[in-house]
């Protein structure tokens, strides 16, 4: 269980600590308590509480990524136990350590009904509640196999006086039930644009880089609620920002360029090979295919699209955006269009050949639009 | 004598002739010391490998191009043994996970634990994490790539990651966020004639300009494959005369005789003969993918404008039901069937509507 605090507290020899500049920042400015989490002010509201009874139920924490799940629960169990008892009260579990059923059985089970050890005296001089009970994190339960969580089961209720656990998970679907009727579910809703940008400007005043307000909002639209992919892109830019010489400021454009994200007038250029006049002006390529119609063009523009690389899931998820709320197309037309979207976003889930599937809505989008 | 594709592969990241702004990048990054994980995508032949061997020089030196094969034995849950090969250095290691099949969970978890928690022994070593390069990251099992998520994060001190990958449609959302994407793109025609023109160069000899052109279309923007054909012309006329044909693989032209077939006369018994020219490409090991694209391609060149959307709109059903399948024979038979019903109702022009 060498998580990511103990790195730094059970091996005190310099050359092993993490260098604080080159950790990523979702690391470095991961909260340290639990009002420092951003938005969430419910669940915050009600851990607060519990901080203060220092009386704990069973956990749920479930959500899109990036919206502070583990961030909390790693948060909540430092201020109950300290620096100092953490590492023996607190099993944190992921899916990158192998959690099958006799992981459940063997180390889940020890650790559950181990007596917790008397407090350690803080050696910061802070006292902390440390409640006379263990926290394990399963975090990712979601990809747990039903077989281990249904060995949860009674080793939840067995040790429930001596042992918490905090389930994370994206899909609450995936949780069995009789699991997630033990627990108290809190729900992680996506961030709230002014959250997202608070936090942003905090940590970009923290790192000195000087941020224009329409990365701000850039950052905001494509992460679209994951505070981590925010910071994350952010900090790739800012990287390739300072490694210039001289230093150039951070652009939008470099943030959708780190994001993946196709540029806009590549998509309307697509979406006008498909009949599908743009609206907004760009600057009108005239590529010599004018007199290609049909068949021809599409398959010539997927080629194209292939070649430079973009992935297919965001082209189409591009390519919907720019649809649905398009003027002129009609509203029988963009729905047989979202039927082609769909299927195709299955088919590429199913690990289906790209270029077929792009080349397959593209074909059906024209059909729909020239009909 | 080693391949020109080999023998002319560039070692630097200044060596290398398009994306130069992407050079730029990769280079400062390596400079600065404060390197990210990193996932490299684009369409085979653009360069990715390419490039992911140049920064790994840019970053650690030469000392990177000494290299060894292992064969590594992991153990599966059901204590079956896995046999992985792994190319590695001092300073990086490179696996194909997708060998270990359905396994690969395994694989990343030991591998990278194994890494992640063992130091960089070499105190004359440029850098103080290793690199961990994982080949065909898209190919990768939902469950390995949850495993390899805060791994990623965990083990930052010690080790970096990157996936080379040709499309991220099939990576999670999670990794893609903890990486920083490298869109390798192909090159364009005019990047290729520079290419080919250096290559002609160093080996003293005039490339005309026509037959560059030539080469640069038949590969599609894969410039391995271009180098390759190049090379192969060359052996077969030293001085670019008389008339020369690139050689389509044996496979392709395997692929349109049965796309001929198909539209040559649509019956039972063709379907047969038909099913048996498949048997023979899968036996010789052609992705079925690969297949239905290349036989329906060809169909569509030939056949009526109003049929070429219905034509690929049953391709791409069918490839999916494949990849969902497990017998790649019956889809692509079925795919056959249905093109010849299409084809055949088309010209006795009887209403298909109750078949859709």
């Amino acid at each position: 269980m060498a998580s990511f605090f103990n790195i730094q507290h059970s091996k005190p020899a310099p050359k092993h600590s993490v260098d604080p500049a080159l950790q990523p920042w979702v690391e470095k400015y991961r909260p340290k308590t639990i009002d420092d989490v951003s938005a969430q002010e419910h669940t915050i509201a009600v851990l607060q509480k519990t901080l203060t009874s220092t009386n704990l139920p069973h956990m749920l924490f479930y959500g899109p990524p990036g919206t502070g799940k583990t961030s909390t629960i790693l948060a909540l169990s430092r201020q109950l136990f300290g620096p100092d008892n953490f590492r023996n009260r607190v099993l944190e579990l992921n899916a990158s350590d192998e959690r099958g059923i006799s992981i459940v059985r063997e180390k889940i089970k020890n650790f559950a009904r181990q007596t917790p050890r008397a407090q350690a005296v803080a050696s910061d001089g802070k006292t902390y509640p440390c409640p006379p009970y263990k926290i394990i994190i399963l975090d990712e339960a979601d990809s747990m196999t039903q077989d281990a969580q249904g060995a949860l089961r009674r080793i939840m209720e067995t040790y429930a006086r001596i042992t918490r656990f905090c389930l994370v998970c994206n899909y609450v679907t995936r949780i069995i039930e009789p699991l997630a009727s033990r627990c108290s579910k809190f729900r992680f809703t996506p961030l709230d644009s002014a959250s997202t940008s608070a936090r942003l400007s905090q940590i970009a005043t923290a790192e000195h880089i000087p941020l224009d307000p329409s990365v701000i909002s850039t950052l905001i639209s494509i992460s679209s609620g994951d505070l981590r992919r925010s910071i994350t892109y952010l900090q790739s830019a800012s990287r390739l920002s300072a490694s210039t010489s001289p230093p150039t400021p951070i652009t939008a454009l470099d943030i959708q360029e780190i994001a993946g994200v196709v540029p806009d007038a590549i998509i309307a250029d697509f979406a006008r090979a498909l009949g599908v006049e743009s609206t907004t002006e760009y600057m009108d390529v005239d590529d010599g295919q004018r007199g290609v119609k049909g068949f021809e063009r599409v398959k010539k523009k997927v080629k194209g699209l292939m070649r430079e690389g973009y992935s297919a899931s965001q082209i189409l998820s591009q390519l919907h955006d720019h649809l649905i709320p398009h003027p002129t197309v009609t509203a029988r037309q963009k729905s047989e269009c979202a039927l082609a979207f769909a299927e195709a976003d299955k088919a590429l889930c199913d690990g289906a050949d790209e270029e077929l599937w792009i080349l397959e809505v593209g074909l059906r989008v024209h059909k729909a639009v020239s009909s | 004598m080693s391949l020109w594709v080999d023998q002319f592969r560039p070692k630097t990241l200044d060596d290398l002739h398009y994306h130069e702004s992407l050079s730029a990048r990769l280079k400062s990054l390596a400079a600065s010391g404060d390197f990210p994980h990193m996932l490299f995508y684009g369409p085979s032949g653009a360069g990715k490998k390419t490039r992911i061997s140049c920064t790994l020089r840019q970053l650690f030196g030469t000392g990177v191009e000494k290299l060894k094969i292992d064969q590594r034995v992991f153990l599966s849950p059901s204590k079956r043994k896995l046999e992985v090969n792994i190319v590695q250095s001092n300073f990086h290691i490179e696996i194909t996970p997708s060998e270990a099949g359905n396994f690969d969970r395994v694989v990343i978890q030991e591998l990278l634990k194994e890494i992640a928690q063992t130091q960089q022994v070499d105190l004359n070593a440029k850098q103080r994490f290793k690199v961990v390069i994982i080949n065909e990251a898209d190919s990768l099992s939902r469950d390995a790539q949850a495993a390899l998520r805060r791994t990623m994060e965990k083990y930052m001190s010690n080790m970096r990651i990157i996936l080379c990958a040709n499309s991220t449609s099939r990576l999670i959302a999670p990794i893609k966020s903890r990486c920083l994407l490298m869109r390798v793109a192909a090159p364009t025609s005019d990047e290729m004639h520079q290419v080919l023109a250096h290559i002609a160069k160093k080996k003293k000899f005039d490339l005309p300009p026509e037959i560059a052109q030539e080469i640069i279309d038949d590969s599609g923007g894969n410039l391995r494959k271009a180098i390759l054909v190049f090379e192969a012309l060359k052996m077969q006329s030293p001085d670019f005369s008389g008339s020369l044909t690139i050689a389509k693989p044996d496979w392709e032209t395997y692929c349109h005789k049965v796309a001929d077939l198909i539209i040559q006369e649509q019956s039972p018994a063709r379907v047969m003969e038909v099913r048996a020219k498949f048997y023979e490409l899968l036996s010789h090991c052609i992705p079925p993918t690969v297949i239905l694209k290349t036989v329906a391609e060809r169909v569509v060149d030939r056949v009526d404008e109003a049929l070429k959307p219905d034509i690929m709109h049953w391709a791409a059903i069918y490839e999916v039901r494949m990849r969902q399948g497990n017998k790649k024979i019956y889809h692509l038979e079925a795919w056959v069937v249905k093109v010849m019903s299409i084809y055949k109702h088309f010209f006795y022009d009887i209403d298909m509507g109750a078949f859709d």
